[in-house]
């Protein structure tokens, strides 16, 4: 599909990837997605902003990938609902609700209009990212001393222990005083079905969110999730930030994906104030985002095998991965690599020591990796437990939007550093990894296919890195501007839309995970498995939900 | 199985010495007698909660387990209820959302009891700080003994913090 196709205007943004924007009213908002949608493109983003503040009413954006770049569609809306379209995108489903929740506005004709992000928290008619929104004493908790919080659970236990004699009272179905998230599940009914609720505190050492099975015996019949529990006003928080002070909240959006984070978010910034980072930035970059997708994907193979009761993989694995974190912390500064990645540039050079010691590591990946893959492939036990478990099939996939990593294990073979790479990867040629199964083993052999073309890629960069300086100044970004930040991550594409406000400072930012693609799926990918089998396959997809819940 | 054994003896032992106790992270005086500690000191049960986390503190937990830390080999083990639990060792702001699931999980671990808090949100509420969404710090929510900070801290600086908590003041 050509861009003349479309029925609203497209103007090019600047910046590092190829994106267009254009202005759309409520008939063509559902006009552009479905044209999107029937083209095989998908909905990278949607979200809301704000514009009371200079008489503007709300509006809602949608991100659409296309195979030549990407467009932002903006719908202004005179009044607080907008044309749903989750009937086009599934997952635009629970972009649509959390809209809802922070904006006061819905999606119109939405089956699910259910809350999102919201618990219990704030009241259902405050909407915190209106501009006129307080963030009063009311809703802020005061700092208080040990002492006085010793004295209030103290108390709070004696009520506890009350209403636990009184047990047996059938009035009482809530054993806390305090507010909570009454979110009504789908429940599902027949004789023998019953729920098993998990979380948001869950066995092992991973982030908070709710799952509530619907089982018979120990078969799955559903799962349900319920996210929102890490909300912490991330959105907000930028708006209170200059562009300088949003680098390091950026990077903090999903702490594993910070090097993408803090890419996506330099180069929406590098585009609204009109610079390019200078060629070595560059290619330092590319250098940067490969490591943390090697690290990554090390680590989940360690979980993986750990999972299935392998625990000799994860302390392979993992011994590998800690190695790598060294090396980062040696030449980067940093472990994870945190705030490494600037706008304008980077922070830290490498020198020849530098490269002759990434080398030596990738050399010593690559071998012990090698071997690891082989005892895997031949472990009976092992790939017991992972093929055919937690299968999501290339129609399923193609049809529900499933994207990113997961999304290459089940057929669908996209990834931005091959169709649409922003330098330096348009010099670099990377080869895309594709697998059909869709199951557990093919979500494994996708990350160990990974390292390996990742480790080339490194190899590759630190032969052709150029020479110059590793950063540039960048200069006070114009009021009004709207810029956008896209790169593949190690979990998927990783969206930064920025809106700059007076005075350098952010007026709207948001960040956008591939896990809102993403989770809605494992719903589906854990259908007919038995419980057991569960951490597995989450694990084996590994989503974000500091990503998610924002 | 032959590569398997083969991978492990040529990997060999990396286990690396651990850190000693550093009275300068405590928040709180000892709440436990000198007497009950050295039972925590032999064989200690955590309770991780992620209260609303980047989730770059859980990565370092995570990295806790591997060979080089080897947290295990030293009678300390993570276990999967508060039930089970001496410690709680708590990362994040505390996200608003999180508050009561916090303050239960802490209600359901026996006495006697120890918080450790984890990273500059855990210490501070960090660069999330306090707002309609976040409580901030760990300890404007519960009790917290020991605070650890960084962004995040290594496995070395959270193995320090864990064993402050559970060791006597020097001096």
């Amino acid at each position: 599909m050509k861009l003349e196709d479309f029925n609203i205007e497209l103007k090019p943004l600047p910046g590092a990837m190829p994106v267009w924007r254009g202005r759309a009213d409520a008939g063509q908002w559902r006009a552009v997605c479905q044209q999107v949608r029937d083209d095989g493109g998908r909905l990278v983003a949607l979200w809301g902003s704000d514009g009371s503040d200079r008489g503007e009413g709300y509006a809602v954006h949608a991100a659409l990938a296309v195979p030549s770049g990407l467009i932002v569609a903006t719908l202004p809306l005179a009044g607080e609902s907008f044309p749903d379209v989750s009937d086009i995108f599934s997952c635009a489903n629970r972009m649509q609700r959390a809209v809802c929740d922070l904006f006061g506005v819905r999606a119109e004709g939405a089956a699910d209009q259910r809350k999102w992000l919201r618990h219990a928290a704030w009241p259902a008619d405050v909407f915190p990212l209106r501009k006129d929104f307080k963030d009063d004493s009311d809703l802020r908790v005061q700092s208080s001393s040990n002492h006085e919080i010793r004295t209030t659970i103290n108390q709070r236990r004696t009520t506890i222990n009350e209403r636990r004699a009184a047990i047996d009272d059938p009035r009482i179905t809530n054993h806390d005083p305090r507010p909570v998230d009454d979110y009504p599940f789908v429940q599902v009914g027949g004789e023998g079905v019953h729920e098993i609720p998990v979380g948001p505190v869950h066995a092992g050492t991973i982030e908070p969110g709710h799952f509530r099975f619907s089982i018979v015996g120990e078969g799955v019949l559903r799962l349900e999730e319920r996210l929102g529990y890490k909300h912490k006003g991330i959105e907000k928080r930028f708006e209170q930030m200059t562009l300088v002070e949003g680098a390091r909240l950026a990077g903090r959006v999903s702490g594993d994906s910070t090097v993408a984070y803090a890419w996506a978010y330099a180069m929406a910034v590098e585009a609204v104030t009109g610079i390019t980072p200078p060629p070595r930035a560059l290619w330092l970059r590319a250098l940067l985002l490969e490591r943390e997708r090697v690290g990554q994907h090390l680590w989940d193979l360690g979980f993986l095998g750990n999972d299935a009761g392998f625990g000799f993989g994860l302390a392979q694995f993992s011994r590998l991965r800690e190695d790598s974190l060294r090396t980062s912390n040696a030449l980067f500064g940093h472990r994870y690599l945190m705030d490494t990645i600037v706008p304008g540039g980077v922070a830290r050079d490498i020198d020849s020591d530098g490269i002759a010691g990434i080398r030596r590591e990738i050399d010593a990946v690559g071998t012990t990796v090698s071997t690891l893959r082989e005892i895997y492939v031949n472990h009976a036990g092992l790939q017991d437990r992972f093929v055919d478990c937690g299968r999501i099939r290339q129609d399923q996939a193609a049809r529900l939007g499933l994207t990113g990593l997961a999304g290459r294990a089940s057929g669908i073979g996209s990834d931005l550093r091959v169709q649409i790479p922003p330098a330096p990867y348009d010099r670099l040629g990377v080869n895309l990894v594709v697998r059909t199964g869709g199951d557990v083993a093919a979500r494994a052999t996708v990350r160990v296919d990974e390292i390996v073309e990742s480790l080339r890629l490194i190899g590759a960069i630190l032969d052709g890195l150029p020479g110059g300086d590793i950063a540039i100044s960048v200069p006070v970004a114009p009021e009004n501007a709207f810029g956008i930040g896209w790169v593949e991550g190690w979990r998927g594409e990783v969206l930064i839309a920025l809106e700059t406000g007076a005075n350098n400072r952010i007026r709207r930012l948001h960040p956008h995970d591939p896990s809102w693609q993403n989770w809605p799926l494992l719903e589906r990918a854990v259908l007919g498995n038995i419980v057991p089998d569960f951490p597995l396959i989450n694990k084996s997809f590994n989503l974000s939900y500091s990503g998610q819940d924002l | 199985m032959y590569q398997t054994l083969k991978l492990i003896l040529t990997t060999g032992i990396k286990t690396e010495a651990p850190p000693q106790a550093d009275d300068s992270l405590r928040v709180a005086r000892e709440r436990l007698q000198s007497k009950i500690l050295q039972y925590f000191a032999g064989a200690l049960t955590i309770r991780h909660v992620d209260a609303g986390s980047c989730n770059g503190c859980e990565l370092e937990i995570n990295a806790l387990g591997n060979p080089y830390y080897n947290l295990e080999g030293l009678g300390i083990k993570f276990v999967a209820s508060p039930r089970h639990a001496d410690m709680l060792l708590v990362t994040g702001p505390v996200s608003r959302h999180m508050e009561v699931a916090l303050k239960r999980t802490y209600d359901a671990t026996p006495e006697p009891k120890l918080v450790v808090a984890l990273g500059d949100c855990g210490c501070t509420g960090g660069i999330f700080g306090e707002s309609y969404a976040s409580c901030g710090r760990v300890s404007n929510v519960i009790p917290v003994d020991v605070a650890v900070p960084g962004c995040p801290p290594t496995p070395f600086a959270i193995m320090q913090g864990i064993l402050t908590a559970i060791s006597t003041r020097k001096g």
